[in-house]
């Protein structure tokens, strides 16, 4: 489709622009990072610094990058989602050189001005590259086999370095985000049922296979990953944060135990207080009245981000939302099912809640995406 | 360009259905969050709070302030005094090492002790106080306190510690406290929690130790809130405790310095009791210890040079020391011949200065003999064949029985450390233990309180206090608990004819009294305190034939340890008995001329409530008390100074 085209479809253009911006959706995420911005300022004992004001500072660029990604004509997206996908990739391919360890693995990459993760760039240009391949692609073709290999090989080689950094949580958010893509984009369910099984088939296959004479695994690494999925038999590391957490979080009750007064999080009990596990503060402070009110306000992003999705008549604009939608759904599923037990404690934070830059930018970054989607919509004849 | 179409109505439709199924999988994993949440912060919210609670919640326990033990007036005898010491904390002291090198030029403290605080400190958390110095004086903890800027997370601390103002004088009966050790622990079948506080300290022997939980009290609580490395948050509420209870002994402090210093630092024990209550007055043993030392942890030498001393200082002599009664044992002899009919109060007995027995002849101590004697005049000039005729008569069945009315082979329920029953013999105490009959010889020997029989000071004591009173009197130490006096049970009647018991004292009396008896000399003139005694010289050692050949006649030939002991027990004043009071000097050499002296003016002292009027001394040895009660005097006031154990606080 052309720029012609699009405007032919009045397309909003010049100022109408802002009338056309998804404003349910700014004023989701500005409560969403205020609901930060409050556990950031209880976590800290009632202080801005020394991460409320910042995080604010952070939000603030994030809106204005978002506004500024928005104004810019979608098809543009498409036309350089190529291209970011190729930069993320040799930036993940140097950080493997000259990437900066944090946190046990090397992550960060500094460029001096900013200090980039390409793990979190890589989580939108991957989907903006797949969200163009299907717009390219013939929709005939979609359910061949070499076609559905050469999109899957797309997912699995930023998937691959990110893990060898290593971060398993990140390169499972990748797999996962860039399935939901393929999956929107209508490749056939049989490859997904397939993938499923064997998936299921291999772990099994390997987990029956402990002590038997075909053990596939050595005897540590099955324990390694007992470790990985109960904590509670390594009591002094990740059980122990685990612990503390499902602590705080059942101890908060119907209404919480007040602002400010989560004893588990004032006295040092929780880990990452203010990062991963920023969630329980929340869950012990305000309660399950509390922890539901977030998970609406995200639920709510969902609803709009996918109403969008459905609205589009292109392949490009609804795959890129739905695609952005789905790795923002599975940040906040995954960290709160780390905080309450359900999933091993993998390092992901709560999106726009978290303290963190990175995070923060790309995720503003992608919600700009999905407005300059939402704004670029041609808007029928009428 | 031209491309296939991308759109088609089909197309459309696929992704519609495939974004159902992507919110569809979204809102299926937002339930369980949800329904998980609801359950964790709903159902489990109670077991969560708690282990939330547990997490920041700490009990602190407060030690009891431990109960005073004082003398029947009031004195203190063990009391709490305040320890100040200097603590030091890491994180508000910066450079710690700078710091103590500072605080050096304050108080004593050498580069060593400084090299130890530094490593201590570092293995604290930086928030956790490290005591630097204990026990320092006013002046130190001034000069401190003026130079706090200089001298950052450095503060003085109060606490309590045990004192002993009384020093070594009641260091037996009191005894002392320290650190609770392993084998304190194990001893206890529920040990109190407080006894896990560091530096908590209970009763290690004597009062101190048998009457423990008495003077512990409770232990206070304070719950406090504590974060995640454990530092102190805030103090969420304090119970406050029971102080422990207050004992107050029968023991008179100012009659007690007296005895230990009448003792002069001989090994020597001397027993005052009130023959009415049987209330301890005194319980001195000699020489003793100061029990301060023990409190701040002894050195090694120190110990060394207690346990290594000759003369016993560690060992409370008045109720574990075990000695043949001598002479003092004939009274028991007496009345067991008195009660079996085999004697009356005038017949008299030839002593030609021995008897032959069985083959075996038993000297008099007087070799020329004591010539006819009654039982008055053989307890007034302590003559041996006459009661080696009466246990001949009474026979060792009865005589065993009368010493055990008089106390003999009974442990008293005293609270203080290794009460010893003595030993009483008897035909089976020998077959069991001996494997062996008894013989008429031991009977002989038993008569005058040789051979087997063994008493304490106490035990001597408990005797002339039941000789006195005609009554079974118990000794006690405690006069009251908390402020509550101990009843006094009524002593039972000993069921002696009352003529036995005159005649007993009237002998006892000429001991003292009369010209002839054997403690004439200690004599009390004064007429309403004049003292009924009976001296004992028991035998440790028996000179060899081939020492007399070689010229060892006297007792002061031999060496110390191999010297006879002296007794002496009394009772005053004779008509009235008030007071009974044993002394035993280890190796003294004889009763009449070691212990009777001491006993006369332990007695004094004890009905005069102080040293006693020169009047009450025997004309031609006025002067000689006199000096003796100057010397005393003095000895008594530096031990009123430096008894104290330590500086004042």
């Amino acid at each position: 489709m052309t720029y012609l085209e699009y405007t032919v479809k009045r397309v909003p253009s010049g100022l109408a622009k802002v009338l056309y911006v998804n404003w349910a959706l700014v004023v989701l995420l500005v409560a969403v990072a205020s609901v930060g911005f409050i556990m950031l300022y209880s976590v800290a004992g009632g202080a801005l610094r020394p991460w409320a004001e910042p995080q604010m500072q952070r939000f603030a660029l994030g809106l204005a990058a978002m506004f500024m990604i928005a104004f810019v004509p979608i098809w543009f997206w498409r036309n350089v989602a190529a291209l970011a996908y190729g930069v993320s990739l040799l930036l993940l391919i140097a950080v493997e050189f000259v990437g900066e360890v944090g946190m046990g693995a090397q992550r960060w990459i500094d460029l001096g001005v900013i200090r980039l993760q390409p793990s979190e760039l890589t989580k939108i240009t991957l989907v903006m590259a797949l969200a163009a391949y299907y717009d390219w692609l013939d929709p005939q073709k979609i359910s061949r086999p070499l076609w559905v290999g050469l999109a899957v090989l797309m997912v699995l080689a930023p998937a691959a370095l990110v893990l060898s950094q290593p971060d398993l949580g990140t390169a499972l958010l990748l797999m996962l985000g860039g399935g939901a893509v393929i999956f929107a984009a209508g490749v056939h369910w049989a490859y997904f049922a397939s993938v499923l099984g064997l998936g299921t088939a291999a772990v099994t296959l390997v987990m029956a296979s402990r002590g038997s004479e075909w053990q596939v695994l050595r005897d540590y690494q099955y324990r390694r990953i007992d470790a990985f999925l109960d904590p509670s038999i390594d009591p002094l590391g990740a059980g122990y944060h685990i612990n503390q957490a499902k602590i705080a979080l059942g101890s908060g009750g119907w209404t919480g135990r007040g602002f400010m007064q989560g004893t588990q999080s004032r006295l040092n009990f929780l880990p990452e207080k203010h990062t991963d596990f920023i969630f329980t503060t929340l869950a012990e402070e305000f309660g399950f009245v509390g922890g539901l009110s977030l998970l609406v306000l995200y639920a709510l992003i969902l609803i709009f981000c996918t109403a969008s999705a459905l609205k589009q008549r292109e392949r490009f604009p609804a795959l890129l939302t739905v695609g952005i939608t789905a790795s923002f759904f599975l940040y906040f599923a995954v960290n709160m099912a780390m905080v309450m037990g359900l999933a091993p404690v993998v390092g992901v934070p709560l999106p726009l809640v978290s303290y963190g830059g990175s995070a923060m930018m790309v995720l503003m970054g992608a919600f700009g995406l999905v407005q300059s989607a939402h704004i670029h919509r041609p808007r029928g004849r009428a | 360009m031209s491309r296939p179409p991308r759109e088609s109505p089909e197309t459309g439709r696929r992704m519609t259905r495939r974004l159902a199924v992507i919110g569809g999988l979204q809102a299926a994993a937002m339930g369980t969050l949800l329904f998980r949440m609801r359950h964790m912060q709903v159902e489990q919210a109670d077991q969560f709070r708690l282990l939330a609670d547990e997490n920041r919640i700490n009990m602190r326990l407060i030690p009891p302030v431990r109960g005073l033990i004082t003398d029947r007036d009031g004195t203190v005898l063990a009391g709490n005094e305040q320890n100040y010491r200097v603590v030091v904390v890491r994180e508000d002291a910066g450079d710690v090492g700078a710091a103590l090198r500072r605080l050096a030029r304050l108080i004593p403290l050498d580069p060593d002790a400084i090299a130890a605080i530094e490593a201590e400190v570092m293995e604290h958390r930086p928030f956790v106080p490290v005591t630097i110095a204990e026990r320092l004086d006013w002046e130190e903890v001034a000069r401190i306190a003026a130079n706090a800027p200089a001298l950052p997370g450095i503060t003085p601390e109060v606490g309590l510690s045990r004192h002993y103002p009384q020093g070594e004088v009641f260091a037996h009966n009191v005894g002392y406290v320290g650190p609770v050790s392993e084998r304190d622990l194990e001893d206890l079948d529920a040990p109190d929690p407080v006894l896990q506080i560091p530096g908590f300290q209970i009763g290690k022997i004597g009062v101190e130790r048998h009457m423990e939980e008495t003077l512990r009290g409770e232990a206070g609580s304070r719950r406090i809130e504590v974060n995640a490395v454990g530092r102190v948050m805030r103090e969420l509420d304090r119970q406050d405790g029971t102080p422990g209870q207050d004992v107050r002994l029968t023991l008179d402090a100012g009659l007690q310095r007296f005895v230990n210093a009448r003792l002069g630092g001989e090994s020597a024990a001397g027993v005052v009791m009130d023959v009415a209550s049987g209330d301890l007055l005194a319980c001195a043993s000699s020489p003793s210890f100061d029990p301060n030392l023990f409190v701040r942890g002894i050195s090694r030498q120190d110990y060394n040079a207690l346990l290594e001393d000759p003369y016993r200082p560690l060992a409370d002599k008045t109720v574990q020391g075990l000695y043949p009664p001598g002479s003092t044992f004939k009274m028991v002899t007496a009345l067991a011949a008195l009660e079996a009919g085999e004697v009356s109060e005038e017949e008299r007995v030839y002593c030609p200065g021995y008897m032959d027995v069985g083959g075996r002849r038993f000297h008099c101590w007087r070799r020329g003999g004591h010539g006819r004697v009654d039982m008055a005049s053989a307890l007034g000039e302590s003559c041996d064949v006459y009661f080696y005729e009466m246990a001949q008569r009474a026979g060792i069945d009865r005589i065993h029985a009368m010493a055990a009315r008089f106390g003999y082979g009974t442990a008293f329920d005293l609270p203080v450390s290794s009460v010893s029953e003595g030993l009483n013999p008897s035909r089976e105490w020998k077959r069991a233990r001996r494997g062996a009959d008894w013989m008429v010889g031991d009977t002989i020997n038993a008569a005058i309180g040789q051979g087997f029989v063994l008493g304490s000071p106490l035990q001597l004591a408990v005797m002339s206090a039941r000789l006195a009173s005609g009554r079974a009197v118990v000794p006690r130490l405690v006069h009251a608990i908390g402020g509550v006096e101990q009843e006094v049970p009524e002593a039972p009647p000993l069921e002696l004819d009352p003529a036995w018991l005159r005649l007993i004292h009237r002998g006892m009396a000429d001991v003292s009294n009369d010209r002839r008896g054997t403690a004439y000399s200690s004599r009390i003139v004064a007429p309403e305190s004049r003292m009924a005694g009976k001296t004992g010289t028991s035998q440790v050692y028996s000179i060899s034939a081939a020492e007399r050949a070689a010229g060892v006649r006297e007792q002061e030939d031999l060496p110390w340890n191999r010297r006879n002991h002296a007794l002496f027990v009394a009772f005053a004043p004779v008509e009235a008995p008030r007071i009974a009071v044993s002394v035993v000097v280890e190796h003294g050499g004889g009763g009449s001329t070691a212990a009777a002296p001491i006993a006369r003016d332990i007695v004094l002292q004890a009905l005069h409530g102080g040293l006693p009027p020169l009047s009450a001394y025997p004309e031609p040895q006025r002067n000689r008390i006199e000096t003796m009660q100057q010397e005393l005097r003095q000895r008594l006031m530096s031990a009123a100074e430096g008894g104290t154990g330590g500086r004042d606080a």
